[in-house]
């Protein structure tokens, strides 16, 4: 078997490395990841790190500035807001890249099948992919989480089902870029079965694509996931959740900004960090996103 | 007018830094001088500087490169000294470039007269309510008919003829004293690109403007110049009339690419040059061409040569130029001639093919229209012997590169029928095939860069079809591919490298050691010396050559390059717009070229050589689609008797396929025309 | 190309008819109809099955979807139980109010846009460029409610130029919305102006590297000249069809801005129906959202159909 390793390149770690290393090489690449590593550790640190109780009401300091006792203030209930912002994006951070995951998983494969059978099949198809992307996602949402209920059994496959649905044109458009490539061709001349086209040829072409898609879908995503909580058709309360947070103490913003300040700068510098890291993934690769539209 | 050139490029080095920080040149002190009047010829393989040089002497580089040293005069004046504003007048003024690609140089959402209108503004003192005569009278200089209708056209409505005809009329509205060519005519058809030649030659003794004439093709710069600049390696490496750089080159580089071109007259195998050209920095202290040249000595690697005076007043650099002349000529291999064919031994047969892109709409399914629309080819026969290469040759849009897929099962026939080894029928799709029958016949693209698998290595391409039809493993499969690659001339350390790290040529050998992995016995390439320079393009048809009389394969040779057919194949059938108009054995067709449009395909051919002429015979406009009815030809041919020629599919004449035409006229009578001098000077009007 | 325009027309209409059937589809997957949102806990027994026939909820699916599509080709969007009005009447206003809201921040951030766009194209990796791209993510992947939110929290709570609530009726004159509507304005338009500028910055990159422009530099036209006669006509008509797609992509952000400050429009009304399960009016405003978003992309055709030569000039 070693003969036949030797023909490969370097191994997929090798890869990452690689990669990763092109990402880094520029400024805004190295905050972007530095930004998102920072929110991964937080989220599985936190929970041993944070100094109170998420639920845990202090009666002595309701909307209280930030102290020495509590860093970040408190908010109307007296709960520790540094304690619920450290917390506030683990539920989004699971629930979206799962979600992210699953899109790309389900929109790619449908998106690869479509760009290579084409015909009527496929027509029919973009048209329904045209027909949902005309509906704002956030009606679909709503409607979907309202009617069913709250919960994470419904938001991921919601979530995941809606977000997929812009993939399949992406991919579709990548693959059909790639089949009029001469090595498709001339693996079709070859003989080769569909599936060994499919899985030597097209896919490590079509990944590229899909891994930089999957990072912006990750951003929307969780752009959605807080706007959802926001409008309270999200996680429930008490759960600590910055889209919950913001919306909580928009009440006393003004005279107790910090409540709304510190959930809104972990938010923002998480989606600012994938979105810079989605960038600079992109030029690592080789493609355009900026040329990208949202749908 | 004075002596004083026009351009005087003194010493000039350009070049950029690198991300590690070092300084690479593209140039190195380029010396040339431009009079009233001269026509000088660049020219070089890719990535020699040409372009740049040209480039340069307008003042401008390419983002990124910057001047090293020394200086390019204007008139006088460094235009690396001038402001904007004096770059402005001069670029397009007294300075004007014809790009390459004139479809993609022309700004689309422009009419063409808005874009003749701005050069006559900027650059001339005629008044708006005169411009509107004078583009009328730059679009008849370049002879495009109906100038006024043109003006009011777009560039994308324009064939690429037309294109190059009026980025040249864009460039003659501003009344320059010089003309910068930068590859004119590349990438148009053969008859296209001579009438643009024969254009610029009346264009030069018209105005009397000077050129500056950029190409890779020595053909065509044999055609329209004086004078010669040989360059490489970012080095001029020779410079001189262009009948003393034809005819007696006193460089080896020279040499070695002389001979390594294609001759339409002769059956060789044209001599390939070792090893590649250095890249910007590759350069060692002495001579640029040091690695592949026959010459060298120690002192070639040592001390770089200058550039002297040689024998009959030209400049070589060269420590050695001298002793060129008692080195014996390259030897040139005629084509192995096959005389083992056995006329009987029939591995294809094509039988009154018809290929069609055209797929009928829903509507027309229904309504069981017949489609309108004639097929892209038709009426195609012909009869393919075992081991024998035969060459399809045409202009573009002919339809040869479609019979190729329909052989190789991507596009089955309309109608007719494909036969392999009479025993297969091939009228199939490339699924319905028996693996042993796809293993027989292989396919060899144009583009290696599209044809490799950007993320696989050359071992994992090597691997696929001797897995696919050997089931080979291990140990077995990686010797296996290491002969290949030595088959090919490669090293066995490229098995683990990526075709990025490739060059082209090499590229194009991991390409060809792909279809040889299946052992075929027939072997389609699809213009696969097109994407190459000359002397990497002479090393793949040796080596395409050398296999085939090892493996006794059978090659169907698609080439829009008659030269190069005429080194490969044994037979030729020219195809125009998909129809068959002559095929034969190559003497037969490239001596007697009988059919009309092969005598005016062969005739447009531009050889390496001051004594020789194109000889114009067809109109170059493009067709789109064939005529329904009648020769294929009848639009442009400059022999057509009559209505028969739009009503009547010409016969067959001569009876076997060793040699046959399809016209209306007799052979006797079309080779006596032949003799006559031409009367119609068809040539410029169009 | 009148006959591509007929063409785009049709799939636009075509794509409506999947709309209007998804959301149908939807809507009778999800558990519970009509009635019972209507009724509510006392949706059982003989009052369900009286609400049912009253409602004609009880009729097949197919029937029920064939009336309210005619229907709402005339114009009539059916009943809305909790309000006891038609739907129509009840979105009459909330459109104009969404439609004003969303048209302003498109006359004021489409230039906006398109003008640093072209900077930062020219300015490639420049300081003008850097602060414009670094500005304008920010701008781009901020959720709508945060900087909504931090609006307010700046131009009203603390500033107090603003209100920060909209308390006008609904169906007030729009001169009443002036002072009210500027801060969802500059909300809408802040992601909207940094989604367009991206591409357009693409575009006029792209452009500049073009062969023609770089030929254009060496007939030696004047660089001004060149922005304005080669680069920005190519440079801008692909971005048309962009920002229609963007400007449509954004109605979803708008019903989050109208809920953050509690603008009377058709998004804030979304939110109240679904609270209320009103599901007839759910289904009508997506309708009517997915038509404005298929005519905005068809508007966006037209015009680049028109100002395109390539197109323009296509025969059959």
């Amino acid at each position: 078997m070693s003969a036949i390793t030797a023909l490969k390149q370097e191994n997929i770690f090798v890869k990452l490395l690689n990669v990763l290393t092109m990402m880094a090489s520029r400024p805004s690449g190295l905050i972007g990841l530095f930004l998102v590593g920072f929110h991964i550790v937080l989220a599985v640190l936190s929970p041993v790190l944070v100094p109170y109780d998420f639920t845990a009401m202090d009666s002595q300091a309701i909307l209280s500035g930030p102290s020495a006792r509590h860093w970040l203030g408190t908010d109307n209930l007296g709960r520790d807001i540094l304690t619920r912002t450290m917390l506030g994006g683990q539920q989004a951070l699971v629930v979206t890249s799962v979600a992210t995951v699953i899109a790309i998983a389900w929109g790619g494969m449908l998106g690869v099948m479509l760009g290579l059978i084409g015909g009527w099949l496929e027509n029919i198809v973009m048209r329904l992919v045209d027909a949902f992307l005309a509906i704002p996602w956030i009606l679909f949402l709503l409607l979907i989480v309202s009617v069913i209920g709250l919960g994470l059994g419904v938001l991921i496959p919601t979530l995941a089902f809606f977000y997929g649905i812009p993939v399949v044109r992406m991919s579709r458009a990548a693959t059909q870029d790639v089949v009029a490539l001469d090595y498709i061709t001339a693996a079709r001349a070859r003989g080769e079965s569909r599936t060994t086209i499919v899985k030597k040829e097209l896919l490590p072409n079509v990944l590229d694509v899909l891994l930089v898609e999957a990072a912006m879908r990750w951003s929307w995503m969780l752009l959605a996931f807080s706007s959802l909580s926001f409008l309270g058709f999200g996680v429930a309360p008490p759960t600590a959740d910055w889209g919950l947070m913001i919306s909580g103490a928009r009440s006393f913003m003004s005279f107790a900004p910090w409540a709304v300040l510190a959930p809104v700068v972990a938010l923002s510098s998480l989606i600012i960090g994938i979105n810079l890291s989605a960038d600079a993934l992109a030029k690592a690769l080789g493609i355009d996103r900026a040329q990208k539209t949202p749908v | 007018m004075s002596n004083d050139p026009l351009i005087q490029v003194k010493d000039l080095s350009v070049g950029f830094t690198n991300r590690a920080g070092d300084t690479l040149s593209i140039l190195r002190n380029i010396d040339l001088s431009l009079h009233t009047g001269d026509t000088i010829g660049l020219v070089g393989e890719s990535g020699c500087g040409k372009s740049t040089l040209a480039l340069a002497m307008m003042g401008y580089l390419k983002t990124g490169l910057r001047v090293l040293g020394g200086e390019s005069d204007f008139k006088g004046h460094n235009v690396f000294d001038l402001d904007d504003k004096a770059l402005e007048t001069i670029r397009g003024g007294d300075l004007a470039l014809i790009p390459q690609n004139a479809g993609q140089s022309l700004t689309p959402t422009m009419r063409i007269e808005q874009q003749v209108n701005e050069a006559l503004l900027l650059h001339t003192k005629f008044s708006k309510d005169q411009w509107r005569g004078r583009c009328i009278e730059v679009l008849t200089q370049v002879r495009l008919p109906q100038p006024d209708a043109l003006l009011e056209r777009y560039p994308h409505e324009l064939s690429g003829g037309q294109q190059q005809r009026v980025a040249i009329a864009i460039a003659l509205a501003g009344e320059p004293d010089v003309l910068l060519l930068d590859e004119p005519t590349t990438g148009l058809d053969v008859t296209t690109q001579a009438h643009v030649l024969a254009l610029l030659c009346a264009l030069a003794e018209e105005t009397g403007t000077a050129m500056v004439y950029v190409s890779h093709d020595l053909g065509a710069i044999a055609q329209v110049c004086d004078s010669i600049v040989v360059m490489y390696a970012g080095e001029i490496v020779l410079s001189g009339t262009a009948r003393r750089v034809l005819k007696h080159p006193d460089h080896p580089y020279v040499r070695g690419l002389l001979s390594s071109i294609p001759r339409l007259k002769q059956a060789i195998v044209p001599a390939s040059m070792p090893g590649r050209p250095p890249a910007p920095g590759e350069v060692g202290n002495g001579c640029g061409f040091v690695d592949r040249c026959p010459l060298a000595e120690q002192r070639c690697h040592d001390e770089r040569p200058v550039l002297e005076a040689g024998i009959a007043g030209e400049r070589v650099r060269c420590h050695f130029h001298q002793r060129l002349e008692h080195l014996p000529p390259p030897e040139l291999p005629n084509r192995p001639e096959r005389t083992n064919l056995d006329e009987a031994d029939i591995i294809l047969r094509l039988e009154d093919v018809a290929i069609s892109y055209y797929t009928p709409g829903f509507f027309e399914k229904i309504l069981g229209h017949e489609s309108r629309v004639p097929p892209t080819v038709d009426k195609v026969d012909v009869t393919i012997c075992k081991g024998e290469t035969i060459g399809l040759v045409g202009e573009s849009g002919s339809g040869k590169s479609t019979i190729l897929r329909a052989i190789a099962g991507l596009q089955p026939p309309l109608k007719g029928s494909i036969e392999f080894e009479t025993t297969t029928n091939l009228n199939t799709f490339v699924d319905d095939r028996a693996k042993d029958t796809l293993r027989r016949i292989q396919l060899i693209f144009q583009n290696p860069d599209s044809s490799l698998n950007p993320r696989q290595t050359v071992g994992e391409i090597l691997a696929q079809p001797l897995k696919l039809y050997f089931g080979l493993q291990g140990e077995e499969l990686r010797e296996r591919i290491e002969a290949l690659l030595i088959s090919v001339r490669l090293h066995v350390d490229y098995i683990g490298r990526l075709p990025s790290q490739l060059s082209g040529g090499e590229k194009q050998r991991v390409a060809v050691a792909r279809a040889f992995a299946a052992e075929p016995d027939l072997v389609l390439c699809d213009e696969v010396t097109s994407a190459l320079d000359v002397s990497v393009q002479a090393a793949v048809i040796e080596l395409l050559t050398e296999l085939q009389s090892d493996r006794a394969t059978t090659y169907i040779f698609v080439s829009h390059d008659l030269s190069v057919v005429r080194a490969v194949a044994d037979r030729v059938a020219v195809l125009y717009q998909g129809r068959l108009c002559e095929i034969g054995s190559s003497e037969k067709v490239y001596d007697l070229p009988s059919h009309p449009y092969t005598e005016a395909l062969l005739g447009a051919v531009l050889e390496p050589d001051p004594d020789t002429e194109p000889r114009l015979m067809a109109e170059d406009i493009v067709e789109l689609s064939p005529p329904t009815s009648g020769c294929p030809f009848q639009r442009r041919c400059p022999r057509r008797i009559g209505e028969i020629c739009d009503r009547e599919t010409p016969p067959w004449q001569g009876a076997d396929q060793s040699h046959a035409i399809a016209c209306h006229i007799p052979l006797d009578e079309l080779l006596a025309m032949q003799k006559q001098p031409r009367i119609m000077p068809v040539a410029l009007v169009n | 190309m009148i006959k591509l325009f007929l063409q785009r027309l049709v799939l636009g209409l075509l794509t409506l008819v999947f709309v209007s059937g998804i959301v149908f589809v939807t809507v009778e997957a999800l558990p519970g109809d009509a009635c019972t949102a209507y009724l509510g806990r006392m949706a059982t027994g003989t009052r369900l099955e009286n609400c049912r026939r009253d409602f004609g909820v009880d009729r097949p699916a197919l029937t029920r979807y064939a009336e309210w599509t005619l229907g709402a080709l005339q114009g009539d969007l059916g009943m809305s139980l909790k309000r006891n009005k038609p739907i129509s009447d009840i979105i009459g206003t909330r459109l104009r109010n969404t439609l004003v809201l969303g048209l302003s921040a498109t006359l004021i951030g489409v230039p906006i846009a398109i003008f640093l766009g072209i900077i930062a194209g020219l300015w490639r990796d420049r300081p003008p460029d850097m602060w414009i791209s670094t500005i304008a993510i920010f701008a781009m992947t901020i959720p709508e409610f945060v900087s909504s939110t931090l609006l307010i929290l700046v131009f009203s709570a603390w500033l107090g130029w603003l209100p920060g609530i909209v308390t006008t009726p609904p169906n007030a004159p729009l001169v009443e919305f002036l002072s009210d509507i500027i801060l969802p304005i500059i909300a809408l338009a802040l992601v909207m102006t940094a989604h367009i500028l991206r591409m357009v910055r693409t575009s006029v990159i792209d452009v500049m590297a073009s062969d023609y422009v770089q030929m254009a530099r060496l007939k030696g036209v004047p660089y001004w000249r060149m922005i304005f006669r080669h680069v920005l006509p190519n440079a801008l008509l692909p971005t048309i069809n962009l920002v229609a797609l963007t400007i449509a992509w954004l109605l979803g952000g708008v019903v989050v801005i109208e809920v953050v400050f509690n603008y009377p429009g058709l998004g804030r009304l979304t939110i109240d129906a679904i609270s209320d399960r009103d599901l007839a009016l759910v289904q009508a405003i997506a309708l009517v959202l997915a038509a404005v978003y298929i005519g905005l992309n068809l508007f966006a055709d037209l015009l680049t159909l028109v100002a395109n030569p390539r197109l323009r000039t296509m025969r059959n």
